[in-house]
């Protein structure tokens, strides 16, 4: 399925600098709906090129990360559990501090 | 040479008085032309009332059926605001019953206490413990040349005033703390967090939740911006969002990565408009919702975020966080993040020279290489001379290079018969990264390594002031 993943906030420094990534990311086998959880780890190995830990803590986002599927924050879709369709849009942002 | 520096240092510090005399002038007079317009009305007011034989309020406001309580100087004042359908004069009039506290007078606090002071609030209050730096008036808006030097709370104050001489302003020049906030923050109806650091922005949302005051919350970085109002009608607090504090490595300062002054400007100016709305009664505020600014591609996107989180150690429901515990809480321990950067102390004395040490090597032409750990970008600011660019984070992949820039120093010194290995100095911007560095090679064997105290900040403080900082 077809997915634009964004970066924002710092951790597109993590991918090349690139902030939006136009994905193609396919079901495993035998899997029927893509969730977050599995996507995480889809972008863990294909697109983060440095520092993973900045991104990921366990089997989730690290700290201080909020992650919207369609401009949404997804603690409101079930977070990991959040099944996502193909043409999604999800965003990736730290959060920032300075002033 | 000497003697022409040292009589333009005076010229300056000469200049620097005058120029702040002439702001406290001009201040004076704005006040007194403000009082004299304020009499002017009054007696007005007097004229007006007497002929409809009414009696007149001795603070000038006509009570002929004005059930809003604007002079007719806050209507003149004001009028753009009331001629608005959306807005009108009792929006305006809520405005000036209530009170907002700005936390921060920097890049955000700026824009935000200049719309804040001109659109008429009754009492706005600053607090700041920071100085005005030639460095901050790239983006810092609020602040003039001649207040370099002097507490940003005087000079935002100063600016305020002399916007808008008709409101109250309370000045704080301090430090927010844990011993002080819930005094200082109580005395306001809204808050608005424009700090710089993780440490505050949880102290600040945790001290809301306690008062029961909204926060207006801003963030700036790079190119990047984000606003939201928190602890709004049941709406989502700090730690909602974030209940746990993001690593240290990924809090960065304005300071060290940098911020285009306009993308904090117009975060800035979005919490002064959201503070209004607050105020007024007016519109629908941006709480549950998060607006993120992306200045480079031109972007900005709202997004929905969680509402009130049940399990939030502060404002869930089974919270038991209180004003006691409020005080005895520590931040900076609870975010790893220091409120006040200090300096790194990693390495034995022994490993480590002073500036002054470093000048007398380049005079006594002691063969060494510099490594100057910067990132690039840095580096092509300014540099000392004769210099090795590998930023720290590089440092590992690279370290061939450092081999073989010794090894040259070496057979060029063979050449001129002394027997000394070429020490290995390494530079930062401040003397931190640099011991870093120090601690890294000296594992992997370069023992010669040492470190510059303070950096090339020390470097233009105590052997060449003529050497540019940043």
């Amino acid at each position: 399925m077809q997915l634009t993943l964004e970066f924002g906030g710092g951790l597109e420094l993590l991918c090349d600098s690139e902030k939006i990534h136009k994905v193609n990311v396919d079901l495993p086998n035998g899997v029927e709906e893509l969730t977050m959880k599995d996507l995480l780890s889809w972008v863990r190995t294909n697109v983060i090129k440095e520092r993973p830990e900045m991104f990921i803590k366990g089997d989730t986002v690290r700290p201080g990360v909020l992650v919207l599927v369609n401009d949404c924050d997804w603690e409101l879709s079930g977070q990991l559990e959040t099944t996502i369709e193909d043409k999604d849009v999800i965003v990736f942002i730290s959060t920032l501090h300075g002033g | 040479m000497e003697a022409n520096g040292g009589d333009s240092s005076a010229i300056v510090r000469e200049l620097k008085e005058l120029k702040l005399q002439k702001a406290e002038l001009e201040h004076r007079i704005s006040a007194l032309e403000a009082k004299l317009q304020d009499t002017a009305a009054l007696e007005r007011s007097v004229a007006v009332s007497n002929g409809c034989s009414v009696v007149p309020k001795a603070s000038g406001t006509i009570e002929n059926g004005l059930e809003h309580g604007l002079s007719p100087d806050e209507i003149y004042r004001y009028s753009r605001q009331l001629l608005l359908p959306s807005f009108g004069v009792e929006a305006q009039s809520n405005l000036l019953k209530s009170s907002v506290l700005v936390i921060g007078a920097g890049g955000l606090g700026s824009p935000a206490l200049l719309y804040l002071a001109a659109c008429g609030l009754g009492r706005l209050g600053i607090i700041d413990h920071d100085v005005v730096e030639l460095n901050n008036m790239h983006r810092q808006i609020i602040h003039t040349e001649a207040f370099i030097g002097h507490p940003k709370v005087k000079s935002a104050a100063a600016a305020c005033r002399s916007i808008n001489s008709t409101i109250k302003i309370d000045e704080y020049v301090e430090a927010l703390r844990t011993s002080n906030a819930l005094e200082i923050l109580s005395q306001y109806d809204i808050i608005v967090d424009a700090t710089d650091n993780p440490p505050s922005r949880y102290m600040i949302s945790d001290c809301c939740v306690l008062l029961g005051k909204p926060l207006v919350s801003g963030a700036a970085l790079g190119m990047e911006g984000q606003l939201t109002v928190y602890n709004h009608k049941g709406g989502p607090c700090y730690r909602c969002l974030f209940p746990t504090p993001p690593p240290t490595t990924a809090c960065q300062r304005c300071s060290d990565s940098g911020v285009l002054g306009v993308v904090p400007g117009v975060i800035g100016c979005l919490q002064a408009l959201e503070t209004i709305k607050l105020a007024s009664l007016v519109g629908e505020p941006l709480s549950e919702r998060m607006l993120l600014f992306d200045a480079l591609s031109a972007r900005i996107r709202i997004v929905k975020i969680r509402g009130r989180s049940s399990q939030c150690t502060v404002c869930g429901d089974n919270s038991s966080f209180n004003k006691q515990q409020f005080r005895d809480f520590d931040y900076e321990d609870f975010t790893q993040f220091p409120l006040f950067a200090g300096p790194l102390n990693l390495l034995p004395q022994e490993s480590r020279i002073n500036s002054k040490e470093f000048k007398e090597i380049l005079e006594r032409k002691q063969q060494h290489v510099l490594l100057d750990v910067r990132p690039a970008h840095h580096y092509k600011i300014v540099s000392l001379p004769d210099s090795l660019n590998i930023p720290l984070a590089n440092l590992e992949a690279r370290l061939d290079e450092l081999t073989s820039a010794l090894k040259e120093k070496q057979e060029g010194h063979a050449s001129t018969g002394s027997c000394t290995n070429p020490c290995i100095y390494v530079v930062c911007r401040r003397g931190n990264d640099s011991q870093r560095a120090v601690e890294y090679l000296r594992d992997w064997g370069f023992d010669s390594a040492k470190d510059i105290i303070g950096g090339l900040e020390a470097w233009a403080a105590d052997v060449n002031p003529n050497f540019p900082t940043y």
